[in-house]
């Protein structure tokens, strides 16, 4: 399989209550370096294995939740193939000038039916100090807290899971890895989404409100690295949700938690590698505790109804 | 306060419960095994540990506008997860 269109999540910006604490989090718990502050307040932030100039963006706000989520695309030219895709499906296109965000090109942004936000752009300044290339060792400098490798997907929760599956789907070339559908109507209550090799990109789970935010992950390396991070969650007393534990689905193994506003986060490790030939994995909602947390095999009530 | 911290009734509940000073209400609940009033995300964030405050002085950290309104705010609407009791309180889950 040859990657080209959508490549991967590319940034994920997020609304924090209080930006010094976002930043102890973000930087020294889950280990992001921050790479600038813009005029506006907003904090530019990566893992230490990217080699783009950011993926987390914080945006202090007196309420907590998503922004947007944006995708790195090949080049321009898909740029203008999806806005016209997008448009002739009936979507508002907006463009977002290049330089809104440091180092960033151009943006073009869709609201999706679940009421996210996501916007696709092709150009980003590589990072002053993303992996090295000559020679090259794991990292540059010592990872530090949760030694987060990269920004790696988001589940979101929202109404019409259909509408934003066939977005995704038809337009900009997402496959879909696994769902979780009504043991009687078949209905889809969720799915994973993926442009790449890995299991899921982006996750939608159907709710009442539309344009949530579950959770934003972080891959680290291995199970080592989940009791490394479970370690750091209760020295620092981060409020965790569940975990280390496993899913079923993509069969990530992972620990939630929270940031200081709400926003859940997830350290994340493992899973399967997706080829788009690969058959619809289905779980029915009867199984749905094995599907999302395999050991427990139940739901913790927070799944369904903690959302930003 | 007592030694063992600030006295917490919940209206239409025969339970009492207590918080320790700078205990963050939800904890104190939690840690009492009273499951009424949901833990969520702890942070302020998520909403689902909304009360009232119906009589008693307490303080608050930040909290999503989005689930206490400035209005609410006023009148002791508040985020148990966020919520620092300063004396005996009388709180309502019924909001
Ligand atoms: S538990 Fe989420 S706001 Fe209190
Ligand atoms: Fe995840």
């Amino acid at each position: 399989m040859a990657i080209n269109g959508v490549l991967r999540p590319g940034f994920v910006q997020v609304r924090v209550l209080d930006m010094a604490e976002s930043i102890i989090h973000y930087r020294d718990r889950i280990g992001l370096d921050v790479v600038s502050t813009g005029d506006d307040g907003r904090v530019y932030l990566k893992a230490y294995d990217e080699f783009d100039r950011h993926s987390i963006v914080l945006r202090e706000c007196d309420e907590a939740g998503l922004d947007m989520m944006a995708f790195k695309v090949s080049n321009e030219a898909c740029l203008d193939e999806y806005e016209e895709k997008l448009r002739t499906d009936g979507f508002e296109v907006a463009a977002i000038a290049a330089g809104e965000q440091p180092g960033v090109g151009r943006r073009i942004s869709f609201v999706a039916p679940t009421g996210h936000r996501f916007d696709l752009y092709a150009e980003i300044e590589l990072a002053a100090n993303g992996p090295m290339t000559n020679n090259p060792d794991v990292c540059q400098q010592d990872p530090r807290g949760m030694k987060a490798i990269r920004f790696d997907h988001c589940l979101l929760y929202g109404g019409d899971v259909d509408g934003t599956k066939k977005v995704f789907e038809e337009i900009l070339g997402f496959s879909t890895s696994e769902i979780v559908v009504d043991d009687d109507s078949g209905m889809i209550i969720a799915l994973f989404l993926t442009c790449s090799n890995k299991a899921h990109d982006l996750a939608l789970v159907r709710h009442e409100e539309d344009g949530k935010l579950h959770h934003v992950s972080f891959l680290v390396e291995d199970w080592t690295s989940l009791r490394d991070a479970a370690d750091i969650m209760t020295r620092y007393d981060i409020s965790r949700d569940i975990g280390p534990t496993r899913h079923g689905i993509t069969r990530g193994q992972t620990i939630y938690f929270f940031d200081p506003s709400g926003n859940r986060n997830e350290v994340f490790s493992g899973g399967y590698a997706f080829y788009p030939d690969n058959p619809l994995r289905v779980w029915k909602a009867s199984s749905v505790g094995k599907a999302i947390f395999y050991y427990e095999r139940e739901l913790n009530d927070r799944f369904m109804t903690v959302v930003t | 306060m007592t030694e063992k911290g600030f006295q917490v009734t919940v209206i239409g509940s025969d339970k009492i419960l207590t918080c320790q000073k700078d205990e963050p209400l939800l904890v104190a609940l939690a840690r009492q095994g009273y499951l009424k009033v949901p833990v969520g995300c702890r942070q302020g964030g998520c909403g689902v540990c909304k009360i009232r405050i119906v009589e008693g002085e307490f303080e608050t950290g930040k909290m999503s506008v989005k689930h206490v309104s400035d209005a609410e705010r006023k009148i002791n609407y508040t985020l148990a997860c966020k919520t620092f009791p300063k004396s005996d309180l009388a709180i309502t889950t019924k909001i």
